[in-house]
């Protein structure tokens, strides 16, 4: 690595948590007024609790800071590198090589956006300490596995060498790793957790409550692109080693994928309910930006536009399909934009990115997501519910999260009004 | 029902693995990958489908 090259790289890098300040701003939109403040709080220990356990304990079962060391097996004659090696406590990181230096700085910033995204979808009934605990059990064990699986040399990298399957499983920029981890997280947060109360009554369809700040949810995505351009990039750097020619080409990708996608939704919601909806558009632009992850720094710009356009329609119809038929109550919408269009964005880079064999190794790793990364998350929450419960006692739910865990609201000045989907 | 689905969905991802391992030639091992996908969507159906009852505290 060049010195130009870890210069850029450390500067996109320095603008990657911009993605997590979007998407905290995003889940404190979507979420009552009466939870801000423990929202945006959540937001911050969540990335603190991931930050400090990662370091701890999950960087070190990634083995990038050793360059991709790992334990493996030999079954039907093929290795299969299951664990990453490296140090403890991140012990000798300033004599490691620029790149793994650079690498564990995006490990760092991804594990607290994959924490994060559930922590939108149990808005408004989850505890700020489960939060934190769910954050640390992903940064310990659930992350770690996958980010060596899928960008240190793990057995799904070496799906190409090893199957003759195009370049192994390929997702740059974390469109597995964080985002459909984070969005299937999200999937048992909400199950384990329930759905708010007076959402889904006994009698009738299923109540609207909607965010209580469109400005913020909107401001959030635009924070959030300039976040999603510096992963992407920084990404297809580290883990595709791509040249800087191509820098520029990815980032226009990235941007016509959320375009497209906004585009789509806009038209959707619009052609649907006769206006256009904020929320809807802004979980479409969300989508289009994750499906980008899998895919920018693989496919042309045309292709992207056509990949951020599917995205755009599937995340309004999928929103209203999981609340009103399937009745998950996800307040944020992050089991559509993160786990199904990330999903997407890894199916697409197998069907765009041209080499014989990569949409095989693409629905390797898709199989491998659904197959373990959900169930194992599933019972690891579970058990972690028996001892720090998820959801706030039904007088606090009532109350407000704010009072309820920090004794005081987002607006002291405003006048809450009272509830009217308690009946 | 909740956690039948849940149970299933691995197996897919092991009908999957042993596509991969069994069968080198592309179209059959696709197939058998595919299958094991649709052995994991249809777990995820029962899954949702198990969580779809609402405890009466919740609504």
């Amino acid at each position: 690595m060049t010195d130009a090259v870890f210069a850029l790289t450390l500067v996109l890098l320095l603008l990657a948590p911009l993605a997590i300040a979007g998407l905290a701003l995003i889940n404190a939109g979507l979420g009552r007024s009466r939870s801000a403040s423990q929202s945006l709080l959540g937001c911050l220990a969540i990335v603190a609790v991931a930050a400090i356990v990662f370091a701890l304990v999950g960087a070190t079962f990634t083995g990038t800071q050793s360059g991709g060391a790992g334990h493996s097996f030999l079954f039907a004659g093929k290795p299969w590198n299951w664990l990453g090696a490296g140090p403890f406590f991140l012990g000798g990181l300033a004599s490691a090589l620029p790149q793994s230096q650079l690498a564990l700085l995006f490990e760092f910033l991804a594990v607290a956006l994959a924490a994060l995204i559930p922590w939108g979808s149990g808005a408004d009934r989850f505890r700020l300490t489960a939060g934190c605990a769910t954050a640390a059990i992903l940064a310990a064990i659930v992350f770690p596995f996958l980010a060596h699986w899928i960008w240190t040399g793990g057995w799904l990298t070496q799906l190409g060498q090893n199957f003759s399957l195009g370049a192994g499983f390929l997702d740059p920029a974390g469109a597995a790793t964080v985002h459909v981890l984070g969005g299937l997280s999200a999937m048992a947060v909400i199950w384990i957790a329930g759905p708010r109360k007076g959402k889904f009554p006994k009698e009738g369809l299923s109540t609207a409550m909607p965010g209580h700040n469109a400005a913020y949810v909107l401001f959030g995505c635009l924070v959030a692109l300039v976040g999603w351009l510096a992963f992407n990039l920084a990404g297809a750097i580290l883990w595709l080693h791509a040249p800087l020619a191509s820098l520029a080409v990815a980032a226009l990708n990235t941007l016509l994928s959320a375009a497209a996608a906004v585009a789509a939704t806009f038209a959707v919601t619009r052609a649907r309910f006769g206006k256009p909806d904020a929320s809807l558009c802004a979980n479409g632009w969300l989508t289009g930006l994750v499906a980008s992850s899998a895919t920018a720094a693989l496919v042309s710009p045309g292709q992207a536009l056509f990949i951020g356009a599917v995205a755009g329609i599937f995340t309004p119809l999928m929103v209203e399909l999981l609340e009103l038929a399937l009745s998950i109550d996800d307040p944020s919408g992050a089991v559509t934009c993160h786990a199904a269009g990330g999903l997407w964005g890894l199916l697409a880079g197998g069907l765009f990115a041209g080499q014989p064999g990569q949409l095989v190794a693409q629905l390797i790793g898709i199989a491998t997501l659904l197959g373990l990364v959900l169930p194992l998350v599933y019972l690891l929450f579970f058990v972690l519910n028996r001892f720090v419960p998820f959801r706030a006692d039904p007088d606090g739910e009532r109350m407000g999260m704010d009072l309820h865990e920090l004794g005081g609201g987002a607006y002291p000045e405003f006048v809450i009004h009272r509830d009217e989907s308690y009946r | 029902m909740k956690y039948a689905g849940l149970l299933v969905m691995p197996a897919g991802l092991f009908l999957a693995l042993t596509a991969l391992v069994l069968f080198p030639a592309t179209p059959v091992r696709t197939a058998f990958v595919l299958c094991g996908l649709a052995v994991e969507v249809l777990g995820l159906g029962v899954a949702v489908r198990g969580h779809m009852e609402i405890p009466p505290e919740n609504r």
